[in-house]
């Protein structure tokens, strides 16, 4: 199979990404933010877990948590073009809310064939839901886990879950005597503690969920093989959010340098902060055309998605982190302060770019996709 | 099918269909010399004589000027030009030997003069038989293009020029030259006007020709001085003082963001060619050892390369998104990064590829056992040509951080 033009990104999925665009420009600015997310500056705080839930049930009843579900589970099954794209757009926002969450288990349990059916037909129903698949390590090798399942009882820590006391259900991979399965847990089931973090990014919360004696039913015994297939998407949304992250980055810098002024001119006269605001842009746009590249190969070109998610990660793990180096370091002072809500994106950023592999991790991976594992 | 051939018109679906039948049969031979990396390293009458053959005959089949119309020498098709550029791409044919004249000159023209000089020099310039150059550059003016100090003045329908071009790409090997000048000294801008010059017929009668040497000993590029040398007013493009608006229509095709598709071939697979790309890299790598394992396996190497194959595939992907307006918030924001990336991401490959060969990177062309004939080294010095010729990368970056980020403007 090859690859539309288009990167099938069709009148639909641009309709959308442009109703996301302006709903979040209209009803969440970043001044709102900042007062939900930045009230407690103290270093010790614990993450406050303070977000819209409001606006998200908006969202919710604009169906985007149901946009990646098959149509056969009661969703729209949108290709994973379209969903980047909304997905940038909530990026640009940073708005905190478990959609990323939700998009990843919805993939999972996708690949999950019939046994994962119902529990996308919950998330169709308005249900939310996050990975809990890492261990304390933070290792991205799928087959590691913190969790072990003896019959049907799962026990064990799952670290890095992402927006966890946001959602309402936990996708978790445990090893059993067989290998890796998965199993769809309710956040609030008997035996579950979710055990918050203190993180840096203010835009999420990130917990580790402690499982004691949990009962739970399986919806993959071939836990790895689903994780294997689900994966791309993963890495590809959350390229797609630093992306939309990342230009909203460097507008804002844009802008501060094109009004602030010091040695009787604007800070983008001089090359030294002109020239890596460039760098930044050709950095944005790389990651921007390869997210969509991959996304198009998931849906089309299936032999060659992981190879392309790889790339689209590796180049959004570098965008962030440049990104957010020239926003603060042009903002001078003000951008080291934290009345400046280039703090928000900067933090965020750092995290996403950590997050599922950094640029380093993708690339090995990549190389040995091109080159063959080395000897 | 390829990733295009899918969103085919009617037209371009057939003419795919024909480029693709032509060039399953007239692919042209293997060369019997060493072939440049580009059209602006053409040393010799030998390869030129075999690149301007091809350029021909791809003309005479319609793979060349497809969407101008029939009156001026074109195919009169509806953006066929970059279907036949797939395709000869994907045939992997020579590249063309005209590329000033159609990638500058042929818009340039074809935008600014008058029907009957259009009509009279495009065919030409399409098939190859008249090899055009640039003469914009001068001793004084290079990235301040706008200083050019070369005059025209006034002598009733005539203009007589005097001044000095330097870095004239193909000079030695061209009929016609796009000139720009000053027709007055007062103004800096609306004191330019644009010109094109019949030079070979002119050479020793107010033109000469001295070739360069390059930093790869090459030639190819040249200085060309105007001595008392007089041309009709007919050859003016466009309006007295309007040279530099001119020169921009240039400058923009140049860059890759002109909205005319120049007509492109390459990536010809043979002895007798070199290209800086990843996969080349990774072969590379592959074949070279190093304490007794290949290259291909040390993890800083492996590192390195898919950094640039990433970068690659990023400007690949850019063209491609450049197609799709819904994900574009500025309609130039892609096009106007295609030089700036492209050279410089040649220019990482040929200097990753010289680490990689190690030692052996000491060695060029005249070393039999120089890895891949010492085109390595040769490719990294060249790439430099690209990250300076057309706008250097710092004035690409002006103007990427100006027009589209809207900075202010730099001095
Ligand atoms: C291989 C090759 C082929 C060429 N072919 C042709 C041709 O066919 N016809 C033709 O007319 N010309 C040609 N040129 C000339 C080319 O266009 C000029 O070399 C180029 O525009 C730079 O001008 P310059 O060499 O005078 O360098 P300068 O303008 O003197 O620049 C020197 C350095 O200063 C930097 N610099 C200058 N101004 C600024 C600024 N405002 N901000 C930041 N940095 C700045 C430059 O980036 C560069 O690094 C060719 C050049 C090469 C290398």
């Amino acid at each position: 199979m090859t690859q539309p033009d288009n990167f099938g990104f069709g009148e639909e999925a641009a309709l959308l990404k442009d109703s996301a665009r302006k709903f979040l420009a209209d009803n969440f600015t970043t001044d709102k933010l900042h007062r939900m997310v930045a009230s407690d500056h103290r270093p010790e705080r614990i993450s406050a877990c303070a977000w819209d839930r409001d606006l998200w049930q908006q969202m919710v009843r604009l169906g985007w948590t149901s946009l990646a579900i098959p149509e056969s589970a009661g969703g729209l099954g949108m290709p994973l073009a379209a969903v980047a794209g909304l997905v940038e757009e909530l990026g640009r926002a940073a708005f905190p809310c478990p959609l990323l969450g939700s998009l990843n288990a919805t993939y999972v349990l996708t690949a999950c064939g019939n046994d994962g059916e119902a529990a996308l037909t919950e998330i169709a129903e308005g249900m939310t839901a996050t990975l809990a698949i890492t261990n304390a390590e933070g290792s991205w090798d799928l087959a590691d886990t913190g969790v072990d399942s003896t019959s049907g009882q799962l026990n064990g820590t799952a670290y890095f879950v992402q927006d966890a006391r946001k959602v309402d259900r936990l996708l978790v991979s445990a090893r059993t005597t067989k290998g890796l399965s998965l199993y769809w847990v309710a956040t609030d089931a008997e035996g579950v503690t979710i055990r918050p973090d203190a993180i840096v990014d203010l835009t999420r919360d990130q917990a580790h969920v402690i499982f004691e004696n949990v009962q739970a039913q399986a919806v993959s015994n071939n836990g790895v093989a689903a994780l294997s297939h689900a994966m791309p998407a993963i890495w590809t949304l959350l390229a797609a959010d630093i992306t939309g992250a990342a230009e909203w980055q460097l507008q804002a810098t844009v802008e501060y340098a094109g009004t602030r002024q010091q040695f009787e001119h604007p800070l983008g006269f001089f090359q030294a902060v002109k020239h890596p605001l460039v760098d930044v842009m050709v950095l944005i746009d790389q990651c921007k055309s390869l997210v969509y590249n991959a996304a198009c190969a998931f849906d089309t070109e299936p032999k060659r998605v992981a190879q392309f998610a790889h790339m689209a990660k590796a180049s959004a793990s570098e965008c962030a982190a440049f990104a957010s180096s020239r926003s603060v370091q042009s903002h001078g002072g003000i951008g080291f302060t934290w009345e400046c809500f280039i703090h928000l994106y900067f933090k965020r950023q750092k995290h996403s770019q950590l997050l599922w592999g950094d640029a380093a991790w993708h690339r090995a991976q990549l190389a040995n996709i091109l080159i063959g594992t080395a000897a | 099918m390829s990733e295009s051939a899918r969103q085919d018109s009617p037209e371009q679906a057939e003419f795919r269909d024909y480029c693709r039948q032509w060039l399953a049969s007239n692919k042209p031979k293997e060369p019997s010399v060493r072939l440049p990396l580009s059209p602006l390293e053409i040393m010799t009458e030998e390869q030129l004589s075999y690149l301007q053959g091809w350029q021909k005959s791809a003309y005479d089949a319609g793979l060349v000027g497809c969407d101008y119309p029939v009156a001026v020498g074109g195919g009169g098709r509806t953006d066929c030009q970059r279907v036949a550029n797939d395709e000869m791409i994907a045939a992997r044919t020579p590249f063309m030997p005209n590329v000033i004249g159609l990638g500058m000159a042929a818009p340039t023209v074809f935008h600014h003069a008058q029907e009957a000089l259009k009509e009279r020099l495009l065919p030409r310039l399409f098939s190859g038989q008249e090899i055009w150059c640039q003469g914009f550059s001068e001793p004084g003016a290079g990235s301040d293009l706008a200083s050019v100090q070369t005059f025209a003045e006034r002598k009733g329908d005539r203009w007589v020029i005097n001044g000095h071009k330097v870095w004239t790409s193909l000079a030695h090997f061209a009929d016609w030259m796009i000139l720009l000048v000053r027709t007055d000294r007062s103004h800096k801008y609306d004191g330019l006007s644009y010109f094109v010059v019949p030079i070979r017929a002119a050479l020793g009668q107010g033109v000469t020709v001295q070739p360069l040497i390059k930093i790869t000993g090459e030639t190819g590029f040249n200085e060309v001085i105007f001595e008392n040398l007089e041309v009709d007013d007919g050859y003016r493009l466009d309006e007295l003082g309007k040279g530099w608006q001119v020169a921009m229509t240039t400058l923009l095709h140049e860059r890759g963001a002109g909205e005319l598709q120049t007509p492109r071939s390459g990536g010809m697979k043979s002895k007798a060619t070199h290209s800086s790309n990843t996969a080349n890299l990774i072969e590379l790598a592959r074949c070279t050892s190093r304490n007794g394992k290949p290259a291909a396996d040390d993890p800083l190497i492996r590192d390195r390369i898919m950094q640039l194959v990433i970068r690659e595939a990023g400007l690949g992907q850019n063209q491609r998104r450049a197609r799709v307006s819904a994900l574009q918030d500025h309609p130039a924001r892609l096009l106007l990064q295609n030089k700036l990336l492209a050279s410089e991401i040649a220019q990482a490959i040929g200097a990753t590829a010289m680490e990689v060969e190690g030692a052996s990177a000491s060695l060029y062309l005249g070393d039999d056992n120089a890895p891949a004939g010492g085109q390595w080294p040769m490719a990294y010095m060249n790439s430099y040509g690209m990250t300076i010729a057309a706008g250097t990368s710092e004035v690409q970056r002006n103007i990427l951080g100006e027009r589209v980020l809207g900075l202010a403007k730099s001095k």
